[in-house]
This record gives C-alpha cells, structure tokens and sequence, in this order.
C-alpha cells in the first residue's frame, strides 16, 4: 500500500470527501446568508435554526405522513422558504430603519425559539433519517470508496449553488436583485414592487437553509441543535469569503470544508478551529474578506 | 432666560440627588437582601450584573456590539477554577489571573474584530469566541463536558472564609460595586466622552484627529476584563467552571440582559440582569422552556422595546437627568 | 400665480401633470410648502430655483420617494398621493434622478433594459441606440464604467423603454462638459418632438431656455414664478433675482 505524506491514501481521501461533504452545506448554508445580507443587511442568526427545520420537517413528513426523501426536497425547502416569507413580513421589515444590529438580534431571538421548541418536543438526541433506496450503496473509485449519497450530495449542493450564482449573475430576475440590493429606492422608482423582492429574497436565503437541511438529515442525526454550532462556523465562512459575494460564499465554502478535512487529517486537535484561526488571518491581511468589498 | 437656566440647573441638582438616593437606597437594599432571599440567588444576580454592565460599555457607550463576551467570562471562570482548584492559589489571586487573562484574550480579540464595525464586528467576536469553546472543550485541564467541579472558594486575604454565605455575599457585593463604580467613572470621563463621539459619530471623532481605534480597543480590554472578573467571582460562588458559560447562547444572554433593561444606560444591564436570572429560576421549576421564553423576550424587545426598561423610564421621567 | 398661465392652459388643452398645494416631509423635516404646478401634454417645464429650493423634492414626492406628502398629484387625472410607490412608475411616469443611478453591478445592456415596460409605444433599442450613438456597442461594459455623459444617456435611455409619458428629469447637464451638454440638448429636443412630456429640473437655464416651454421658479419650497420661455428675456432681472447669479 503506497502512502501520501505517511498517510494511507483511503484515510486522507476519505477525510477528503468529509471535507467537500462539510463545504458543500457550508456553501449552500452562506449562499443563503449573503443572499439574504445583501439584499436586507440582515445577518440572519436563524439560518442554522431553519436549516435545522428543513431537517425535521423531512424527518415529520416522513413519519407522519410517510413523504419519502424526494417529496421532502421539494416540500421542506418550500415550508421553510414560506416561514421566512412569514417572518419577514411580519417581524424583519419593521427593523429596515434602524441599525442593523437589531435585525441580527431579532434572528438570534427567533434561532432560540425554533431550536427551544424542537428541544422542547422531540428531545436532545437525533432522529436517524433513512438514505433513499436509489442513493444506497457506493462505489469503489481505486483510491477511495464513494458512497453514492454523499456524492449526490455534493453534486447537488454544486448544482444549486451555481444554478443559484447563474439566477444572480446571468438573468433578467438576477439583475433586478443586484440592482435592488444597490439601490432599492431607483428600482421602486421604476415601477419594481421591491418590498416583495425583500420578502421572496429571504424566503429564497432560508429555503436554501431548509434544502441544506434535508440533504444532511440521512448523514446527520435530525436533532434540534444540528444547526446551532455549524451557523457560527458558516459566519466565518462568511466573513471569510467577503459578505455579499455570491461567488466568494460559494468558494469559501467549500475551500474552507476541503481544508477542515485536511486538517483532520494532519493534526485533528486543529480541527475545530482551524476556520477561525483563518478568520483571524484573512481579517489581518484582508478585512473586507477574500472576495469582498469594503462596504 | 435665567428663569430658564436655575429651573435646569434645579432639575440637574434634583437628578443628581435623586441619584444619591437611588445609589444608597439600592446599595441598602443589597446589604440587608441576604436576610430576605438566598444569597447564592443574589450572588448570580450580582455576578451576571456585572457581566452585562461589562458588556453595556461596549454597545451602550462605544456603538460595538461583541457577540463573543462569554468567551472572556466562561473563559475567566475556568482560569480561576484552575488556579484556585489546582495550584491552591488564594481567591483573590485566582480572581486577578481570571481578569488578567481575560484582559488579554480581550486585546487579542480587539485587535482583529475592530477592523470592522457594525454586523461584522459582532460576526467576529461571535466565531473567536467559538475558538474558545472548541479550547475549553478540547483542552486537558477544563475537563470537557465535566468542566472543572469542586472549585474552593478559600480565604480571601487569609482573613475572610469565603465557605460562609454572607462572607461570600459581601465579598462579591463589593467586587460588583468596584467593578460599577470603574464603569461608572470610565463613562464619565473624558475617556468615556470620546467612546460616546464615536459611537454619535466615528468619522467624525477620526476627523477631529482621535485615534479611534486606539480607544475602541481599550474599551474593549477593558469591558472583557470586567466580564472575565464576573467569570471569575462566579467560578468561586458556584465552585465550578463549565462550558455552558463559554457558548455562544451566553455570549446571547448578556445581550438579552442589557438590552431588556437598557443599552446605554448605567442601571439598565443591573436590572436587566436581575429579571433574566429571576425568570430562569422560576421558569426551571416549571415545564416551559427556557430559550423558547427567553426568544420571545428577545423577539419583543427588539420589535417593539429597544430603549429597554430604563431606558423606557427615563424617557419618561420629566428631566431626564444623567444617562 | 400669473394669470397667464390660465389662458394658456385653456387653450392648448389638458394638464397632463397637476399638483395643488404639495407639502412634502423627510422625517420631521417640511420640505416642500405648498408647491402647486401643473404640466400639459407635450410640454417641456423646467423647475428653476437655487439649491435647497424644493426642485428634486417635488420629483421626488411625484415618485412616492418621500416620507409624508400631503395636497394632491394628479397625473392624467389619477391621484398619486396615497398610492403604492411601485404603481406611480406604472402609470408611464419615468424618473432620470440626479446621480443618475446607474448600477455598478450591471453591464450596460442590464441597466438599459433592467425598468419593465409599463406602456405600449416605448422606443426601441436600436430607436435609442441612434439617439444615443455612445451607447451603441458598450452592451457588456459595467455600468458605471461609462463616462459622466454617456452614464447620463444611459439614465435617459433606459426610460424611454418603458413606454412612459413623462419623463422627470433631475439635472441632466450637472458636471458635463459643454459639448456633452449640447448632445444631451439634442436628445432632449428629440424626445420632446417625438411627443413626450418632460419635467426639467435646471441650474443652467441657458441651457434650459433652448429647450423649454415654460419655467416655474422654485424658492423655500413652493412655486413663486412661471415664465414662459418666450417672456424669458424681458424677465432676465427678476430671474437674476430668484436664482442669486
């Protein structure tokens, strides 16, 4: 057996793999916050906790009501997408006109009722979540054994992203988004219902929440702090990458899973913080972020 | 005109002796406050005060909201634990090394989190402060999921035995008034001057030549400091250091506490500490649940209640005196 | 109010554009205070007046981009005060603000087509392309990566789109060297022979009188004037006087 760097290659692939798993809900998961940002100056502190709803309504649909795994992609991101509609409407809007701060502190206070009733009801412990008959099994590439739902899981995460960077960058709608988040008052001007923009902006930002969620329900246990301890390293993904770029979210994201697997690797102690320690660094070097702009 | 001016300066003497009384008053009410309620309660109050007073300089006086402040707290609290508990060190040394690390974890934050301003300085003390966590648990010497039990409270001074409630209680009543009246004295200052023209106004402050970030870092050391001292008095009071004081949803409560009782104002974080630490023990005897009570305030502080009890009142009182 | 303005109302038909006792509010700031005008299909209206007049407010409060406004706007019979911001546009209203608000994030060709089409009987792209020749093969460039003048074509081609009637304008010339200012003279005269009303707000009323019909004076907030752009010579003192020159 040949060995990279004294590491068996299965090990370092492997840790790999975990890597680019993480980075892809990383990426989905600030994809959504800088969508979100961008358009309302909201750092949505309820992402995680939505993210965690997106798990467990595909784990209630499921057990309740027997929806499998492909009508809960298409309904949990839906539920979620509609409770955000629901809170912007009512609570996020009131909030444009004063500083910023308190649409971050309104979040964090939804994040603690979401992730305290679901720990109030279904317990601290983790509800497994069955992978879906055509996604079982995997396949031996040489180097590394690929189970099929974790590269379905990536490849999907890709695919939204992009799809998601394409809707922004490339399209009329996405125009009207770049231009609403530069200038909303001219965008009304034109005749743009632009507060309806806001509300489907951060119903689009949270369902992407919920889809990430349902992906990771059969990797992770469906529990009710799934959420809370990946938000805070998605931030730093965030302020990482540079808030507001679409495309830097998205890099960062999976850069920085790619190299939490690496460090798992090499020195696993490291493992946990080795994001922030690069937060610190980028923030030395580039306080507006990799792909930011001072804004 | 003069009419004017003695019915202010009137108003003024009458908000400053009115303060007396609310100062002596309140500190009446602390001393005799052991006899009526149990004093480990007051303790948490007096120890979760101090914290959010702590962290009110920073957003009430300097416009900085840090989201990361139980990592100088949690942090503290395991310091003294460790020196107290393991090296037999006396309280008020293991006290003094809590504040002192916690000074220094404060310059280390400050310095890189007072690049940015507003959301972002908030989403860099939050993911620092999530370093800390992942040490406090990952470490040998905090003991994971234990923590560190069993802590000594000691002898303070060799003269003090720290084991007797009331002794206990004055000692940590004292490290509070200290720790306000600093707070109170740096607000005052002309040091806390140029905190308020940079909170009113940042470019401006730049422009009339201070060197802002100069004085937003050590208002920083400073609030982490007093919060890393709080940490360390409550190790002592509950001999233990534990990780749920190093997590992000502590960082989030002591937010909670000043802004339900007033960012901005002297008193408010005290009473705001006060009502939050007073419903999370009721709401343990009963079957609510806690963060779900605790968001809802959250919720309805930030919609529809952002000055804050206090806040609230001395918008009301006629002549409005100090803030 | 001079009485001309009656008569002439009267006989060249209907005012496409009326306001009556506009009062306007940022906050609790009284901008506009009591500004009453109206505008006739076809017409081209400056609004003169020094800084501070009230000129880019009354624009404003025209689109809904105002907190307060109170008095009445009637624009082809229809009130805009009390209506949805997005629905004013809608109408066939089209607004060119001040700092022209040409989007960095967008190329060229996003910011022309980025204001939906409210009306039939907009302008082509090619049709705006030989009004505004620059414009012609800078599609993908950024936006703002246009000089001031050709940002400031873009402004007002990207309305003219829309199908919209009446077009505000807020200072188009403002910084523009004299040959820009010249081409954008053109253009507005274009616009203003192929039908469409135009609402002018002017510092340089040299600049204004090659091109309007009529010019209300602006000061404190509300109307004090209205010259007829043929009566602007024998008034050029009373003027000097308004705007301070």
């Amino acid at each position: 057996m040949f060995q990279l760097l004294g590491i068996p290659p299965q090990a370092l692939f492997g840790q790999l793999l975990l890597g680019l798993i993480n980075g892809s809900f990383y990426a989905l998961l600030s994809l959504g916050l800088a969508v979100i940002f961008g358009m309302l100056n909201v750092v949505n502190m309820a992402h995680g906790a939505l993210y965690m709803v997106g798990a467990f309504v595909a784990w209630l649909l499921l057990t309740y009501l027997g929806v499998g795994y492909w009508g809960a992609l298409v309904l949990a991101p839906l539920a979620v997408g509609a409770v955000g509609l629901v809170l912007e409407r009512t609570m996020l809007r009131r909030l444009y006109k004063v500083d910023h701060l308190y649409g971050l502190l309104l979040t964090f206070g939804l994040a603690l009722i979401f992730e305290g009733a679901f720990r109030h009801q279904y317990g601290v412990s983790g509800q497994p979540y069955p992978i879906p008959d055509l996604l079982k099994g995997g396949t031996n590439l040489g180097f590394m054994y690929l189970p099929t739902y974790r590269g379905w899981v990536v490849a999907t995460s890709l695919l939204v992203c992009f799809g998601t960077w394409f809707a922004i960058e490339r399209t009329k709608l996405g125009a009207y988004l770049r231009a609403a988040t530069e200038n909303p008052t001219l965008v009304q001007a034109f005749g743009i219902n632009v507060p309806v923009m806001v509300s489907l902006t951060y119903g689009f930002g949270v369902a992407l929440a919920g889809l990430a969620g349902v992906l990771a329900a059969p990797i992770y246990q469906v529990s009710p702090l799934m959420g809370s301890n990946l938000i805070i390293v998605v931030f730093a993904v965030v302020v990482i990458g540079g808030m507001g770029s679409i495309l830097g979210a998205i890099v960062t994201g999976l850069g920085l899973g790619l190299l939490e697997g690496l460090t798992k690797v090499f020195y696993p102690e490291a493992s946990n913080i080795v994001v922030f320690v690069i937060m610190a660094v980028v923030l030395m070097v580039k306080p507006a972020g990799l792909f930011g702009r001072e804004r | 005109m003069t009419m004017q001016t003695q019915a202010l300066r009137r108003t003024g003497v009458e908000a400053g002796s009115r303060r007396a009384l609310l100062i002596g008053g309140g500190l009446l009410l602390a001393l005799a406050a052991p006899f009526l309620l149990y004093p480990v309660f007051l303790m948490k109050v007096l120890c979760f005060a101090l914290f959010a007073c702590a962290f009110n300089l920073l957003i009430g006086f300097a416009g900085l909201l840090s989201f990361g402040h139980a990592a100088f707290f949690g942090g503290a609290a395991y310091v003294t634990a460790h020196v107290v508990k393991e090296w037999g060190w006396a309280p008020e040394f293991g006290l003094l090394a809590a504040t002192v690390v916690a000074a220094g974890l404060g310059l280390v934050f400050g310095l890189i989190a007072i690049r940015r301003q507003g959301i972002y300085f908030a989403m860099i003390t939050l993911a620092l402060s999530q370093m800390v966590f992942f040490l406090a648990l990952q470490l040998p010497f905090t003991h994971g999921e234990d923590g560190i039990q069993g802590v000594p409270r000691g002898t303070l001074f060799g003269l003090f035995d720290l084991g007797q409630p009331l002794t206990m209680y004055y000692t940590v009543l004292a490290i509070f008034v200290a720790g306000f009246a600093l707070i109170w004295r740096t607000v005052h200052s002309p040091f806390g001057q140029v905190l308020k023209a940079i909170r009113e106004n940042e470019p401006r402050a730049v422009s009339l030549g201070y060197r802002t970030d100069r004085y937003k870092l050590v208002a920083f050391v400073l609030s982490a400091s007093l919060a890393g001292l709080a940490g360390g008095t409550k190790a002592l009071v509950f001999q233990l250091a534990s990780l749920t004081d190093v997590t992000w949803q502590m960082s989030g409560e002591v937010v909670l506490m000043t802004l339900l009782g007033g960012m901005g104002t002297l008193f408010g974080p005290v009473v705001g500490a006060g009502l939050v630490v007073t419903l999370e023990s009721y709401l343990a005897s009963t079957s609510l649940p806690v963060p779900v009570v605790i968001g809802c305030i959250f919720v309805v502080c930030v919609l529809v209640f952002r000055r804050g009890i206090v806040g609230e009142l001395l918008a009301r009182l006629p002549g409005k005196g100090n803030r | 109010m001079p009485d001309g303005m009656q008569t002439k109302t009267a006989r060249t038909g209907t005012a496409m554009l009326e306001i009556a006792d506009l009062h306007g509010f940022y906050g609790e700031s009284h901008v506009l205070h009591g500004v009453s005008l109206e505008v006739r299909q076809g017409e081209v209206v400056t609004l003169l007046g020094r800084n501070g007049a009230g000129k880019t407010s009354t624009m404003r409060a025209i689109m809904g981009i105002m907190g307060k406004r109170t008095g009445s706007i009637r624009f082809q019979g229809t009130e805009l005060i009390g209506m949805a911001q997005h629905r004013i546009p809608r109408l066939g209203i089209g607004y060119v603000p001040e700092e022209r608000g040409i989007f960095s994030s967008l190329s060229v060709d996003e910011n022309l087509t980025l204001p939906p089409v409210v009306k039939e009987g907009g302008m082509t792209v090619p049709q705006i392309h030989d009004l505004f020749p620059n414009l012609k093969g800078r599609g993908s460039t950024q936006g703002t990566r246009l000089s001031g003048g050709e940002q400031q074509m873009l402004a007002i081609a990207r309305i003219l789109r829309t199908g919209a009637t009446l077009i505000l304008l807020d200072e188009p010339t403002e910084g523009l060297a004299p040959v820009i200012i010249e081409q954008i003279g053109v253009a507005v005269r274009a616009l203003k022979a192929r039908g469409f009303t135009i609402v002018l707000v002017e510092q340089n009323f040299r600049f204004a009188a090659t091109i309007a019909d009529r010019h209300y004076v602006m000061e404190e907030g509300h109307v004090v004037d209205m010259i007829p752009n043929d009566q602007l010579h024998a008034n050029m003192d009373k003027l000097h006087t308004y705007l301070g020159v």
